[in-house]
């Protein structure tokens, strides 16, 4: 199978590995997402109804309420949580969520991660080093 | 991060538990941003709610929680008082008259909400309540640092005020309060306050003359843009305050607009040239009637037509707000198959009471609500619910699983709330 190396800035330390879930919109965690299940639930995203849970997420940016970190940490503490998130353009907001969601994180890639990467490729994330290791799953 | 000496002294813990706790944070926040160095900031603005953990948490001791979800410590830490000048945000429901059984709130809300008022208390919290500080006596001056939560007050207070703060989140918030620092990064610096995305509205077929006008273009523009500073041309007439609350809050709800420029109107947009920082704008967006048609329907989703309940006060309504709808229920009585939510801060409830709206309120059946919030209500989601605000709309489904909401203005709302019917429409 196709393997694919990306490198890219450190965000949050850590390794983590899993099954890929892509997306081209902005994620919300604070009433985009259920804390208890990582399912999606914001109206009109193209995730609704899927589970971040356990995931590699790969998306543009976060969005939405200040609360977000809050809602990251209980997805956390709900054992709900991503095992590595691949963030386009950090903010605040995805930058403190990596941090109390204790979630290996990294960003400036130096190709885009939502072209190279498709959902259920298995995505390997090594924070310290800012590397990403792509499984083509076709 | 490099460190000043102050602040390697806070790390190392020669003041205490708490600041060194908060310190690691912020360290690790400020590497995840890629920012090098901290600035000190004297105007913080915190999420101090115990309640979001009540699903997951069972403790209910302020110091607990506090430890575990605001410093991200399995150590218990008690904290003694906050260093730099602190308000806070709304709590989760109102304890006054009863107003959280009205929504139906479980009990452990409100002991935890008792908890969080000693908390603030014993730490030096200011507890405005409210989701508005630049309402009710926490106004930052141009230019100044802060460190501010809820989307539509850094909005607010980025591009109405021209102060100068990310958006942070509680534990963020929490961790600057106690160490007066945070990281230099972002919309603290000149060159990430310019504007990128150029907007034009059309004012042949947009008449931007109302809160709810504002609204729908800036939920419109969140929805579309990115990370991105939004840049309004052809703005004729000055906005009021009010209307710039709701344009705050609206997109940073579909969206992140954090910061925006008003040609003419925001203080740091007297021209393009200016909002730009004479650079291209990446792209231009066109506002007119088709794209005002498509965001109406997009906060219209709702099919129900018999309301249940009307919530309105998001952002929470200005004095000009609650004396307006006091007006608009002079004499008449909310029907009874309708309750009637109407959302302020304390410190405007005070003067409506000291005006006699209140009373107005209260006579005709409706409610006026302090310190909380129209997401927080505890009824079941088959609950038909009508708003005036876009921000509502946009989270009931989403947070609450509530399918039936409705979105118009302040007078569709309280002509919902009289005649238990939705009447509303795009005029």
């Amino acid at each position: 199978m196709k393997k694919i190396v990306l490198h890219g800035r450190k965000v949050y330390g850590g390794t983590g590995e899993g099954e890929a879930i892509v997306t081209n919109q902005g994620v919300a965690f604070c009433a985009g997402i259920d804390p208890l299940t990582g399912e999606v639930t914001e109206r009109g995203h193209e995730l609704r109804t899927k589970s971040i849970a356990g995931k590699v997420l790969v998306f543009p940016f976060g969005k939405g309420s200040s609360a977000f970190s809050k809602a990251a940490y209980a997805l956390w503490l709900a054992g709900k949580a991503p095992k590595a998130w691949i963030i386009g353009e950090v903010n605040p907001q995805t930058a403190l969520a990596s941090v109390v969601m204790h979630t290996p994180a990294v960003t400036e890639l130096d190709r885009e991660p939502t072209e190279v990467i498709a959902s259920g490729d298995w995505v390997k994330v090594d924070g310290d080093k800012g590397l990403v290791e792509v499984t083509k799953k076709d | 991060m490099k460190l000043a000496q102050d602040e390697q002294a806070m790390l190392d813990g020669r003041e205490g538990l708490a600041r060194q706790k908060a310190m690691e944070l912020l360290i690790k926040y400020g590497d995840a941003l890629g920012a090098d160095k901290f600035i000190d900031v004297d105007n913080v603005y915190i999420l101090s709610g115990l309640f979001s953990y009540a699903d997951i948490f069972e403790s209910v001791d302020a110091d607990d929680v506090a430890s575990e979800y605001f410093l991200d410590s399995r150590e218990r830490v008690v904290v003694d008082r906050v260093k730099a000048f602190t308000t806070n945000h709304l709590f989760t429901i109102d304890l006054d008259n009863d107003h959280w059984r009205l929504v139906k709130a479980p009990q452990i809300l409100h002991d935890l909400e008792v908890q969080t008022q000693k908390y603030c208390k014993r730490i030096g919290v200011n507890m405005t309540g409210t989701c508005t500080p630049y309402q009710t006596g926490n106004v930052p001056v141009f230019g100044e640092h802060i460190v501010w939560v809820e989307s539509s007050a850094i909005a607010y207070a980025n591009a109405v005020i021209g102060a100068r703060t990310n958006i942070e989140g509680l534990e963020s918030s929490f961790a600057s309060a106690l160490t007066g620092k945070t990281p230099y990064w972002g919309f603290h610096l000149n060159e990430n306050r310019i504007g990128n995305i150029l907007v034009e509205v059309d004012n042949d077929t947009v008449d931007l003359a109302s809160v709810m006008e504002y609204e729908m273009l800036a939920y419109y523009v969140g929805g579309l843009i990115g990370l991105d500073i939004p840049i309004y041309t052809n703005i004729r007439k000055t906005p009021n305050a009010d209307m710039l609350k709701g344009f705050s809050a609206a997109g940073a709800s579909s969206g992140s607009i954090e910061m925006y420029h008003v040609v003419g109107v925001t203080p740091e947009a007297h021209t393009v040239e200016e909002a730009t920082g004479r650079k291209k704008p990446k792209m231009t967006v066109n506002y007119g009637k088709e794209q005002r048609r498509e965001t109406y329907e997009k906060l219209n989703a709702a099919k129900n037509d018999n309301v249940d309940i009307v919530a309105i006060g998001c952002p929470h309504y200005s004095m000009r707000q609650v004396a307006a709808v006091a007006r608009l229920l002079e004499g008449k009585k909310v029907n009874g198959n309708t309750m009637l939510l109407i959302y302020t801060a304390k410190q405007i409830a005070t003067v409506a009471d000291r005006n006699g709206y209140t009373d107005v309120i209260k006579k005709a059946g409706g409610h006026l609500l302090i310190d909380s919030c129209p997401l927080n209500i505890y009824v079941p989601t088959t609950n038909v619910v009508a708003t005036d605000a876009a921000k509502i709309a946009h989270y009931l489904p989403g947070e609450r699983e509530f399918d039936n909401v409705w979105y118009g203005s302040m007078e569709d709302c309280i002509q919902a709330a009289i005649t238990g019917k939705w009447k509303g429409e795009l005029k």
